[in-house]
């Protein structure tokens, strides 16, 4: 009887933490494709909204302080795209780091980012120096 | 020779945990264990040594000198540069470990000697695991067939701050310490049920790991606001989950093994917690170390990460093994009586921490598990985690105060009503939170929970000063006899008090945030909040290892009228900064900060044009961030109160 209480509460308890994680999670993953599958994708990826993903590219970063413009590269090593963001750097925005962009990309081969989200989490290795 | 004089002390540290594994596991070996140990932690205090030699010497023959310094990078940071790359903090890390590791060979011997064998063994099998790396493939005296004039320099993050001398070593400490209570909980398994209470032998160096961590923690979150300037602390970066998930599961091992002691429950998943504890704390290696989940903090992907895997794996299926087969055997003294008594509460605290604990553990590798299954391509955010999280700690706070509160075994009516009277100040003090106006929900809720916390401990510590006053004692002797006679009992409620002052920092400077970005020309005033703020110049200096560029931005607060010449004296002057290192691509900014106990305000110079004489800058207003660092401190000096020594009767 006690047993059976407890195995209950416990049921509870790790149903409202699965419930908790997964709520969460639905709202907060992105997904997103990398500069090579944009290359892949050729004409269809223009004009569309996506998500990209990849390594700021390091020396590619330039930031007009005048005109808030911020332009880099983004690689996943295969392929790279020009990302251009009108706005200030977002936190923790370095080089050689991984970051996701919302956007469009133009026909003339540039992102047009309408926000940049670093991303603290990379699982492939960036292309070494 | 530094280099071959290195290599060589950590072959001969090898060999020492070698023959002191090999002693531990022969019946008649004891005798040998223990200068087997401390020679060990010589030859790696010898090898450390050579290796900081070698660093503040410049010696760039040496690969990760090349790497970690160059000859303008100042003493104090050579020093640091040991912890500063990967091979580097392998070894201070198997430091501390062979240091540890002869610690408890020497002084658990007498308070222990079933357990002693056992647990000084799976220390030094865990030494000798580390030794073997670095002799191996993360071999920190490697040597340049052909040594630069020069060597690349410190990561500027780290260069860039005092705390980086700190906040590493204290983390590391943290980390390695909670491989003690593992090795005590195994041997403990292993030795069967009549063996000592590993739990008693094993608390103060449980408590000192613990202590470390969190200072480590909180120290973490300092750097992080001081140097990477977005104005927060904490962005549920991988490696900040990597080294929070021990403390979750640490914690709830410190209550755990309270309940244990004082009443003979739980007995088996304190030993459990132990393992989970140290799992936790070499997955968090093997995420720094091996770059399967990039980062701010990840230095590096190398070969080493196979290998740390591999010893990951031996680990887990080891300690799996041994709670398969012996935890069915360990059994409770006792039982929790009643809902209402802090037994129970400490089982409701352990749940509740090691739910926050998977739900971080999920949220940190469900990336690397969607791509491996699906191969999308995916990251979590720290909203997840900020969701998830909350509701966590509010309930947290709430067990936190009525464990206070309340008695071992079972409760008493008036500890009951104790109970209800704290609870219904609580909620005043929300109410008059949500009056003052105080909007979001979340926010009213941690206030309550926030004051139910602090409330309990002060009634506790006011309760028993009050017994002694009444005895003829003056307060603050009355205080210090009661603190340092039941020592233990009142560093838990100083830690409790500190936690609940961390939590009104970080609720406080979320709740009401003011973040804005700015380009404005020199001499200009705007308007942020209640500040006024004056670009006065935009000026630039060299250094031996750094060109910086600041703009003095002149503060005036609380309406006072800032005009655009320099006559009137401002209230502060800040001075944010950008510094360009040699051998580094991008600045990195170092905020001007006007920190009070009510508001810290945070300047930072995103950018400039000399040309054109004008600065961006990023504005942040955030309320009680200064809380945050004294409520850690205060955790840390609860933290060193338990583990002062008792006096001897």
């Amino acid at each position: 009887m006690r047993r059976a209480r407890l195995m209950l509460a416990a049921a509870v308890v790790v149903g409202a933490l699965v419930y908790l994680v997964i709520g969460g999670l639905r709202g907060a993953v992105v997904y997103y494709i990398t500069p090579g599958e944009l290359l892949d994708r050729g004409p269809d990826a223009v004009g569309r909204p996506l998500r990209l993903g990849g390594q700021v590219q390091p020396g590619s970063r330039s930031f007009d302080p005048r005109t808030l413009e911020l332009r880099f590269v983004l690689t996943d090593g295969r392929a790279a795209v020009p990302v251009l963001y009108r706005g200030v750097p977002p936190d923790l925005f370095t080089e050689g780091q991984g970051a996701v962009v919302e956007g469009i990309y133009g026909s003339d081969g540039v992102f047009v980012a309408r926000s940049v989200i670093v991303k603290h989490s990379e699982q492939y290795a960036p292309p070494s120096p | 020779m530094i280099a071959l004089g290195g290599w060589i002390s950590l072959v001969a540290a090898a060999a020492c945990a070698v023959a002191g594994l090999a002693a531990c596991a022969r019946p008649r070996g004891g005798r040998r264990v223990v200068p087997l140990a401390a020679g060990m932690a010589v030859a790696v205090t010898g090898a450390v040594a050579l290796l900081e030699w070698a660093l503040i010497g410049g010696d760039f023959s040496i690969r990760y000198v090349a790497a970690t310094t160059n000859r303008t990078t100042p003493l104090a940071f050579r020093v640091a540069a040991l912890w500063g790359a990967l091979e580097g903090s392998l070894l201070l890390w198997t430091w501390l470990l062979a240091a540890l590791t002869a610690g408890v060979a020497v002084r658990t011997r007498a308070p222990a000697p079933r357990l002693w064998r056992g647990t000084v063994g799976v220390l030094l099998g865990l030494c000798a695991f580390f030794l073997l790396l670095l002799v191996g493939p993360a071999d920190p005296f490697a040597r340049v067939p052909t040594p630069p004039a020069d060597g690349t320099g410190l990561n500027p993050l780290l260069q860039n701050h005092p705390l980086m001398i700190l906040h590493p070593p204290l983390l590391y400490l943290g980390f390695v310490g909670m491989a003690v209570p593992y090795a005590f909980a195994l041997a403990s398994l292993l030795a069967g049920r009549d063996a000592e209470d590993w739990v008693v032998v094993s608390r103060p160096w449980t408590l000192g790991a613990w202590t470390a961590l969190t200072a480590g923690l909180v120290l973490g979150a300092r750097w992080s606001y001081d140097v990477l300037g977005w104005g927060g602390y904490w962005a549920w970066d991988p490696v900040e989950n990597a080294a929070l998930l021990p403390w979750l599961t640490a914690t709830a091992l410190v209550h755990s093994a309270m309940a244990q002691v004082r009443r003979g429950v739980l007995r088996a998943w304190t030993v459990v917690l132990a393992a989970a504890t140290f799992w936790l704390t070499l997955f968090g290696t093997f995420v720094t170390r091996s770059g399967v989940l990039a980062s701010v903090h990840a230095f590096t992907q190398s070969a080493i990460g196979p290998a740390l895997l591999a010893g990951l794996a031996a680990v887990t299926v080891g300690t799996l093994a041994a709670l398969a087969w012996r935890v069915p055997d360990v059994r409770d003294a006792g039982s929790v009586a009643s809902v209402a008594s802090r037994d129970a509460l400490m089982v409701f605290n352990n749940a509740l921490l090691l739910a926050m604990a998977a739900t971080v553990f999920v949220g940190t590798v469900f990336p690397l598990a969607v791509d491996v299954a699906t191969g999308q391509k995916v990251t979590v955010g720290p909203p997840f985690f900020n969701r998830a999280i909350t509701p966590l700690g509010l309930v947290l706070l709430a067990l936190m105060g009525a464990g206070t509160v309340l008695r071992w075994g079972r409760s008493s009516p008036a500890d009951l009503r104790r109970l209800a009277r704290t609870g219904g100040l609580a909620a005043v003090a929300a109410s008059a939170a949500a009056a003052a106006g105080l909007r979001a929900p979340v926010a009213v809720v941690a206030v309550g929970a926030v004051a139910f916390v602090a409330l309990a401990q002060l009634d506790e510590l006011a309760r028993g000063v009050r017994a002694l006053h009444r005895g003829g004692r003056p307060v603050p002797a009355a205080m210090a006899e009661l603190v340092l006679r039941h020592r233990h009992r009142y560093a838990g409620y100083v830690v409790h008090l500190g936690m609940a002052v961390v939590v009104a920092g970080i609720v406080g400077s979320q709740a009401a945030r003011l973040e804005v970005h700015r380009a404005l020309r020199v001499g200009e005033v705007i308007r942020v909040g209640p500040y006024a703020l004056r670009v006065d110049e935009l000026r630039a200096g060299t250094y031996p290892d750094r060109l910086v560029v600041w703009a003095p931005v002149s503060v005036a607060d609380g309406g006072t009228a800032l005009a655009a010449s320099r006559d009137q004296a401002p209230a502060a002057v800040l001075r944010p900064s950008q510094n360009f290192y040699r051998h580094a691509r991008t600045p990195v900014p170092t905020p001007g900060v006007r920190s009070t106990w009510r508001e810290d305000l945070y300047v930072v110079l995103l950018g400039f044009d000399p040309g054109a004489q004008t600065v961006v800058l990023r504005v942040v207003i955030s309320p009680l961030v200064s809380w945050i660092w004294a409520g850690g401190a205060i955790m840390i000096v609860g933290g060193g109160l338990a583990l002062w020594p008792p006096r001897r009767p």
